[in-house]
Order: structure tokens, then sequence, then C-alpha cells
């Protein structure tokens, strides 16, 4: 099991998990704010629509689907 | 443009089973063989958690009996066809290989058509939810309505159902009598006719619904139901989850930037799945959009083709031959209806990534104007997502591929080679 | 009876002919024609037909596809010279009451410009400049270190200073041609799209498509094209490289220029590169810059870019780990002295009259405006409001 961080809260998942499903373990079914304002969540699954990107240990648009957790991640969302 | 420098002698990008297939088949005369892979597992989409998969394990574990050298994580970002080089951007920085052949084998991608709702969060494609699913998200006691268009809809409707989601509805645009009339030349591939009465036996509780189509998505912060249309009624679905995909389509970016000639959105082959570009060749749904079998058995030739073992990539030409006919009939059964091209309302988004709705797109006259004066296609996918939607739409074609096909960061085109 | 009837028909068809004919070449006749719909062409169209000229605009291509199209936007007072500081200043002047009409795809926004010291030699340079800013009324202010860490935290440690410049502005120039050359059809000018001169004559211009135009002017806005409607102006194509990034919003919030910038632009033969960044309304970053003479093709090439990132990651180290979405070339229409071209040229034959309206270089967009009044009113016969001869093409005949 992995134990990650997401806008502060620690969620835990079996390890081979993406970060994008993390999110979604934690309650969070989006992680983008649109331009115009809407949340956004993951569409595409293979890292094509960028509708799933979050900020992975500091850097902004990382793709969550393409990213498999790892321990101590910290994982920020637009909220 | 990169780093650092490696030489190979035939080089494919693509991990899935054109990829992998080429790549078993370029190793029998003793050349250098690179296969780069932009995932962090080969596979591709198709053979994603791969230990699922026998069919997949097999080829894998052929793979890991020769000497390839696998780069995964490897995002091709660039490519200069005249110096035959190909610059990444991997986990270690930016790369580049130097290539006596080259064998694309960049697969496919859904495409996603503009809908009322469609950009609410748990609104995914169809292969998208599959693709999720394989990678941890929770679909276990979750509703969900499958959508679009395609064979991948059933593949992924049993998908879910075995992984504990309850799938409420299969609505396939195309119109039933299509639908059996490509069941019924199906007699000539036995194994593709005990797929699918396996596929329907497992799905046979699941209400499936033909010349249907989604109209809405609903839901504040993210979708709580989805409207589909089917004939002349409306029926409303309370859900968690819609996935909705309308087909594949290849992916050519990549082709388009080397200058290989594309057909029909397709990349253009010669019977050796030969490019029209000199020592580039191109096997999988890259080439048209065809299925695992296909895409084995292109990856075959073009791998045999490339060391000159031209005996043994033609013994592939009627298996291919014969599955890719039924490619082609497969795009013309799930060929778009004209009502869901219709979908969107003039305030529905349909670049994703800008938030351009369709109203601003309807006032320009091609792929170029939206760019220009929307920037519609100038965001974060590249306009993966939507040009795919003008293309459906208005039949507007992105022609010019610019750098770098994949957004990478500064310090990777910035690097000295 | 008959015969009456049968005259009157006859006279009535006649005039009906002289009517057709008339309403066909007043159609078709103007009191000037601009060829290019870029920024440049837009603006002079919109000057032209709101006083009162019947104008046409000719276009082959798109509204603002060229160098309109591939440059960043900058609105800037620039002082390489007294006489493109005099346009700058002017232009500027006129952005600032255009930018109220401008609707929200014109991401017009007063961000102002920061000119960036490295060292002491280029702080001597920002006193100056600001000095000079000043006697023309130009606000600005001299920053030390401290105050431009402050101002921008993503600049490297160790710069000397800058000079803020608050009026400079940003826009996106392809919609504002756009706007302008709408408010320039409400004003009764008419667009010939997907259309080229092909040939001049005393009559008048003829297009691509046989159309013949009647006019006593024609003014050349087409860019780095301009050489092949007007031969022997010297105009050379200047080539660019820019690229963006996704977004970051509140990293950068002026356009950052380095003052080295000024000293590469006025270099004539040598490539070069300058730290030049811009931030979209959208959070994106616009980064340049670079100028190449002697360019085969529109392709990006890889080691001038590279030096490109690399001159800009020197002064913004954080540049390195952001994503870049695309990277572009352009080409500017540059002469020999960088000042544009606007006025009458030299001709042998006297109709029809032509104007150029080109070979601005970096500064299209930002003196579009001033370019279109001065325009005009040499048209109408009126006083420039700025002294014109710096910017007429007889200085080069």
């Amino acid at each position: 099991m992995i134990t990650l961080t997401v806008d502060g809260k620690s969620v835990t998942v079996p390890e081979g998990y993406t970060v994008a499903a993390a999110l979604a373990h934690a309650g969070l079914w989006a992680g983008r704010r649109a331009v115009s304002g809407g949340r956004r969540g993951p569409v595409c699954g293979m890292g094509v629509c960028y509708e799933c990107r979050v900020t992975l240990d500091g850097q902004p648009h990382a793709l969550s689907c393409r990213t498999l957790c790892a321990a101590g991640m910290e994982v920020r969302t637009d909220g | 443009m990169a780093e650092a420098t490696h030489e190979t002698d035939i080089l494919i990008i693509g991990g899935g089973p054109a990829g992998v297939a080429a790549a078993v088949a370029a190793t029998r005369r003793g050349r250098r063989v690179t296969l780069l892979d932009e995932n962090f597992g080969l596979g591709g989409q198709i053979w994603r958690g791969a230990n699922e998969s026998p069919q997949a394990l097999a080829w894998l574990h052929k793979l890991s009996q020769k000497k390839v050298l696998v780069v995964s994580g490897a995002r091709v970002y660039a490519a200069s066809p005249k110096a035959r080089e190909v610059h990444a951007e991997t986990p270690h920085g930016g790369q580049s290989w130097r290539y006596q052949r080259l064998i694309l084998a960049t697969g496919a991608r859904e495409r996603f058509l503009p809908f009322e709702g469609w950009t609410l969060p748990n609104v995914m494609g169809a292969a998208g939810l599959q693709a999720l699913a394989k990678g941890g998200w929770p679909v276990d006691g979750k509703r969900v309505v499958v959508a679009g268009t395609g064979p991948l809809l059933l593949v992924v409707a049993d998908y879910l159902q075995q992984h504990g989601a309850e799938v409420l509805c299969v609505a396939e645009q195309a119109a039933r009598h299509k639908v059996w009339q490509l069941g019924a030349t199906l007699w000539r591939q036995p194994d593709k006719v005990r797929q699918a009465l396996e596929l329907r036996r497992k799905l046979k509780k699941i209400p499936q619904f033909y010349g249907a189509w989604p109209v809405r998505a609903e839901g504040a912060d993210q979708l709580t139901a989805v409207v589909i249309q089917h004939g002349r009624r409306e029926r409303r679905l309370e859900c968690d989850y819609l996935a909705c995909g309308w087909h594949l389509q290849p992916n050519l970016e990549l082709a388009r930037l080397l200058g290989c000639a594309v057909t029909a959105g397709a990349v253009m082959v010669d019977e050796w799945q030969k490019t029209s570009q000199s020592d580039i060749y191109a096997a999988g749904e890259t080439t048209g959009v065809g299925g695992v079998e296909l895409a084995l058995i292109e990856g075959q030739i073009a791998g045999y083709a490339a060391v000159e073992r031209h005996d043994a990539a033609r013994a592939g030409f009627a298996v291919r031959d014969s599955l890719r006919g039924w490619a082609q009939k497969l795009d013309q059964t799930f060929a778009l209806r004209p009502e869901v091209l219709r979908l969107a309302t003039p305030e529905t988004i349909v670049c994703r990534c800008e938030d351009v709705t369709y109203r601003r797109l309807a006032e320009c006259r091609n792929a170029r104007e939206a760019k220009l004066y929307t920037r519609c296609g100038m965001g974060a996918c590249q306009g993966r997502i939507c040009g795919a939607a003008m293309a459906a739409l208005w039949g507007w074609d992105a022609d010019t591929v610019r750098l770098p096909v994949l957004p990478v960061k500064l310090a990777t085109l910035q690097a000295d080679s | 009876m008959l015969l009456a009837t049968g005259y009157l028909l006859l006279i009535a068809g006649y005039l009906l002919l002289i009517a057709g004919y008339l309403l066909l070449t007043t159609a078709l006749s103007f009191d000037v024609i601009i060829a290019g719909a870029g920024i440049v062409g837009a603006a002079c169209a919109w000057e032209c037909a709101r006083a009162g000229l019947r104008v046409g605009v000719v276009e082959p291509r798109m509204v603002g596809g060229g160098a309109t199209a591939a440059g960043m936007g900058h609105l800037v007072v620039m002082d390489d010279s007294p006489a493109q500081l005099a346009l700058t200043r002017y232009s500027q002047v006129l952005w600032r009451s255009l930018a109220e009409h401008l609707p929200d795809d014109c991401e017009y926004r007063e961000c102002g410009t920061l000119w960036i010291a490295a060292d002491a030699d280029e702080m001597a340079e920002v006193n100056r400049k600001a000095a000079l800013l000043q006697s023309h009324g130009i606000p600005s202010e001299v920053l030390d270190a401290q105050q431009l860490t402050e101002i921008e935290p993503l600049l490297r440690q160790g710069l000397a200073g800058a000079l803020r410049v608050p009026q400079d502005g940003v826009a996106y120039p392809p919609n504002v041609a756009r706007f302008l050359l709408a408010q320039a059809v409400e004003s009764g000018a008419k667009v010939f799209l997907g259309q080229k001169i092909t040939g001049l004559s005393a009559r008048g211009a003829e297009l691509s498509d046989g159309t013949a135009l009647t006019t006593n002017a024609v003014v050349n806005a087409t860019g780095h094209w301009s050489p092949a409607l007007t031969p022997q102006i010297p105009v050379k194509p200047r080539k660019g490289h820019l690229l963006i990034t996704d977004r970051y919003p509140q990293s950068v919030r002026h356009q950052l220029v380095e003052l080295g910038y000024l000293k590469n632009a006025h270099a004539v033969a040598a490539d070069s590169v300058s730290f030049n960044v811009q931030p979209r309304a959208t959070g994106q970053l616009l980064i340049g810059s670079s100028r190449q003479y002697d360019a085969t093709g529109p392709e990006v090439e890889p080691h001038i870019l590279q030096a490109m990132l690399r001159r800009v990651t020197e002064y913004m180290p954080a540049l390195a780990q952001m994503s870049v979405l695309r990277v572009w070339t352009g080409f500017r229409a540059a002469t020999p002295n960088h000042l544009p071209l606007i006025g009458p040229v030299a001709q042998e034959s006297p109709k029809p009259k032509l104007y150029l309206a080109t070979g601005h270089e970096g500064l299209g967009v930002t003196t579009a405006p001033g370019t279109a009044q001065i325009l005009a009113d040499m048209l109408l016969g009126c006083e420039t409001a700025i002294p014109a001869d710096p910017y007429s093409p007889i200085n080069f005949a």
C-alpha cells in the first residue's frame, strides 16, 4: 500500500494505482478548474486530453492518469 | 536538441501490440533494435494492465527473450527525418536516437464529440474509463452508462461489469441492422465469432440500444444523470459515470512531422508497411484502426521488412489483407450519423482546454481561423481532442503539425546535443 | 400606341443598363485600396473609412495572419531613435483610447514593461532612458535590485535593476486586426478576402480573379511580402522564433525585456537572441526572441532555439521547468534604418498613387494606430500629427 497526500489529506492506495485513481478514492472526481471556472476530471485515461492535470510535488501540469503513485507524493488540485 | 544521442539500427516508436511484434520480428538479423514507449509499462492501450491478457503476456514474454532495448517513459516530441533522428523527453532528461530504419507504431486514440454537459466530471471516454479503471479508478458498485459508437463499447461494458460496475445500458449510435450485418461477415473468422458470441452471452442482462445516443449529461459539480435519445424516446438515467467514446482515430502527429503521407485519416503504407518516406515504416492502428490481430501482423511485416526478411514479411500478407477488409467494414459500420454531429448547443464547449464554445467556432471558416481567432486547438492537448470534433462537425482538418509534438519542459528543448 | 410602349420599354431597358453599370462600377470604385489585412492594413482601413474615404481591402490569406499572428503583441514605447520614440509614443496614446472599445478577445492589458538591467552599465542606460522618457511626458519608474526582486520574483538574483514603463501594454493582434477591419466595414469599407493584387494600372488594381478595382491610391501594407507589390523597396524578412507555455498564472506580471534587446535589434547583420517574456491573460507565458537575416525557410532552427532558451533561462531560471506547448517562427518586415516606411513612393506613372505602410519590423502592432493616422492624413491632404518625414519611402529613393 502507498500513502500520499492530496490537498493536505492523507490517502492510501494499493501499489500500481495512478494518481488519478488516488484522487477518486479520496472523493475527488475532478482535479482541475477550467478556464471559465468549471470543474474538470479525467476523460481519455491515456494522457491525451490533459484534463487530469494536478500539481505534483510542486510541479504544475502533471498528468495524474499517467503517473503512478509513489510514497510521500504531494498532490495539489485546483480545489 | 538533446543531452544524449544514441545510435540504433531499427528504432520502433510505440510499445503496443504493433510495436512489440515489430521489435520481435526485427531482431532476427542481429541488428540493434530499440523500442521507445511513452508509458511506464509496455502494452499500449489495449494491453494495458497486461497481466489480464494471455495474448499480451505471451508476446511480452517473446520480447523479453530478444535483445531489444526498451526505453519506457520516452515521449517523442520532435524529429529530424533528414538526419534520421528523433528526440524524446525521458525521466532522465532529453535524449535523441539516430536510426537506420524507423517503425511508427503510435496507435490510436478515442474520438470525442461535444454534447450538452460533456465537460462534467465523471463523463469519460469509453476506452477512457476502462484505462482509468485499469489504473485503479473505482468502478465497483458504480452505475455506468456506456454510449457512443464502436466495437469497444461492448468490450468496455464487459470489463466494467466484470469489475463490479452496474452497467445501466449500452447506447450505440449505429443502426442495429448495420451492426448485425457486420456480425454476419464474421463467419470467415471463427475466432471472432466465438468472441462475439461470448460477449453477447456475458452482456445479455444489459439493455443494448441501437440508433441511440446521449443528448445531455446532467449535474452541477459532477455527473448525476444522462439523457439518451433512442428513436423518438428520451430516457433519463441516473448514474455515476458516463463512458462515452466515438470509435478510435489513428495518432498521426509524429507521422505528419516526419513528412509521411496520410490518406483517409491514416498513415499511408505499401504492402511492406513502408510509408511515403524512405526508411520509415508504420504498423498497427496508426495505419488504420483494425484491432489487435491486425496490429500484430502488421507489426511483424514491418519488422521483417525493415531487416530485409521479405519472405517472412510476405508470409503475413494474406492474413493482413483479410483483416484489413474487416477493419474497413468496421469503419463503415460505425460511421457517425448526422444526428450525433448536431448534439452541441451554441453554448456547448468544443475546445476543452481553452473553453471555446460551438457558437464562436461556427463563425470561423476553417481550422486555421479557429486557431487564430478563438485559440481552439492552442491549449495543452495541442488540438487532439477538439481537432477530432472540428473534423467531424465541420470537416476542418488540421493540416500542419507544430513542434513540439507533445508538451515538453523548456529545459528539454534547451539541452545541447 | 404600340410604338410608344415600345420606345418606353427601350428607354427603360437602357436606363436599367446604365443603372446596373453605374452600380457595378461604383461598387468597385474606391478612393483607396489597401493591400494586406494584417494589423497595419486593418488599422489603415479603419482610419480611412471613418474619415469618409471609400476603402477597399485586398487580402489573399487571412485577416491578421502574417506577422500579426506570429509576433508578441507588445505595445511599447521604444527609444532607439527620436523618430521611433515619436511614432511609438503617438501610437500608444491612440492605443489607450482604443482600448475601451476592444472586445475581450483582443486581450488588451496595460501590464507595463520592465527593461531589465543586468549590470551597472545597463543600469546607467536605465537612468538615461528614464530621463529621456520623462522629458517626453512618458511615465516611468527606476527600480533597484531589491524592488525588482519584489515585483518579479522569478527573475534571477543578481540583476542590477530595471526601468518600469507602466503605460506599455499587450494585446492579441489577430483579433485586434479583425476588430479594426470589422469597424472599417461598418464605415463602408469592402474586403476582398482570398484575393491578391495581380496588377496595377492607371485605373487602379486588378485582382487574381480578374476583378478590376478603380482607385486613385493603393497602400502596400503587406509586411515582408511588400517588395512583391512595389519592387525595390528596402524591406527584408527578419525571422524570429517564439514559444508559448502552459498556464502559470501570476508567475510574471509585466512584459520583461532585457536592455540588450535594443542592441540586438540595432545590429544589422548578425543573428541574435534576447530575453523577452510576456504574460498572457490566460497565464501562459510568451517567450522570445530571436532575429535572423538570412534564414532560408520557416522551419524552427534548433541552434537558434537553443541559444534563445539559454538566454531566457539565464534571466529567469524557473522557465526551465515550464511546459512548452508550441514553438513557431515568423518573419518581420525590416528596413535598414529600423523605421517603417509610411508614405508615397517615388513612381514613374502618376496613377494610381502608391503608398507604403510597411517595414515595421518588431513594432507593427505597437505602431499600427499611429501609422494608420499618418497615412489617412496623407491621403486626405491634412497635416500629420507628428512629422512624417523620417518614415518617408523617398528617404531610400
